[in-house]
């Protein structure tokens, strides 16, 4: 139940902050990935903060075993870097900038009632089934 | 010559956004020992394993109600989006399949592998940086749209 709860709170204060970050607006994240138009930077900032916060809950995590709710610590240690790694995130990268939304912002712009939304997350959804299904396939060949 | 927006430039609301979703990830990583991957958590849901269904959804929960607990206090930012539905499907596929295909998003390789210093996380990040600064300079300046 204690997982459960921190599950729905981390969840619950990602999403605010995604809302005062302004990333749950797509223009302005398209503002930010335009840089030869007028650029607008403060997404660098939204990741400057959160990095800064994590470094610390990071370098707090490596020295222990179980977290604080004595739950196992489950955190990739794979620094592998192939194909599939870069050619996941290009595709990633074009759908980014195609709409100007990722995973966050689209569940969070969902939430807020946007039918556009709906439109973006029916399609990750998809996509992310139809990753499963090819894998499926290409483990079986 | 990179020219700023400066009317649109919030560094402070995005600062105080990042640290809040940065002690969200510290939250979940410290609390419950995961890493607070969002295309990940969505993503498992399609071939869940036992236990592990109820806890990527409180997850999504938190953060799908977001903007209703947030009205409580305030009326929401404004949420523009400009892409047409023929765009915002494609580009839903693509993310999905390109977040999955490359185990992570923003958050999970941006924000969570950035903290650990993975390179891993970091060329994933580079990558599809590079590739969202390319892909709207070419909608954007070359198509025109």
């Amino acid at each position: 139940m204690r997982y459960h709860i921190a599950s729905l709170l981390a969840g619950l204060i990602f999403g605010l902050g995604l809302i005062v970050s302004g990333m749950a607006n797509p223009e302005k994240v398209l503002g930010f990935l335009d840089i030869a138009g007028l650029w607008d930077p403060s997404l660098a900032f939204v990741m400057g903060g959160a990095v800064v916060v994590g470094l610390g809950a990071f370098a707090l995590a490596r020295r222990r075993t179980l977290s604080f709710l004595g739950f196992s610590m489950k955190i990739s240690t794979n620094n592998h870097i192939d194909k599939r790694l870069v050619v996941g995130g290009l595709a990633f990268g074009v759908g980014w900038g195609v709409a100007g939304f990722c995973p966050g912002p689209g569940l969070v712009a969902l939430g807020a009632g946007e039918f556009k939304a709906l439109v973006f997350v029916t399609s990750m959804v998809a996509g992310m089934a139809a990753f499963e299904v090819i894998e499926r396939r290409r483990t079986k060949a | 010559m990179i020219e700023i927006a400066w009317s649109n430039f919030t560094p402070w609301s995005a600062l105080a956004g990042g640290i809040l979703i940065g002690l969200a990830a510290a939250c979940f990583l410290l609390l419950n020992g995961r890493i607070a991957g969002i295309s990940g958590i969505l993503g498992g849901l399609l071939v869940p394993g036992r236990g592990d269904i109820a806890w990527r959804l409180a997850f999504l929960v938190g953060l799908i109600g977001a903007p209703a607990v947030w009205l409580l206090a305030a009326e929401l930012p404004p949420i523009e989006i400009n892409a047409g539905y023929p765009a915002l499907i494609i580009a839903g596929l693509l993310v999905g399949i390109g977040t999955r295909y490359g185990s992570g998003c923003t958050s999970g390789h941006g924000v969570c592998g950035l903290s650990r210093l993975s390179v891993r996380s970091l060329v994933a990040t580079l990558t599809f940086m590079g590739a969202g600064f390319v892909t709207v300079y070419i909608i954007r300046h070359q198509l025109g749209v």
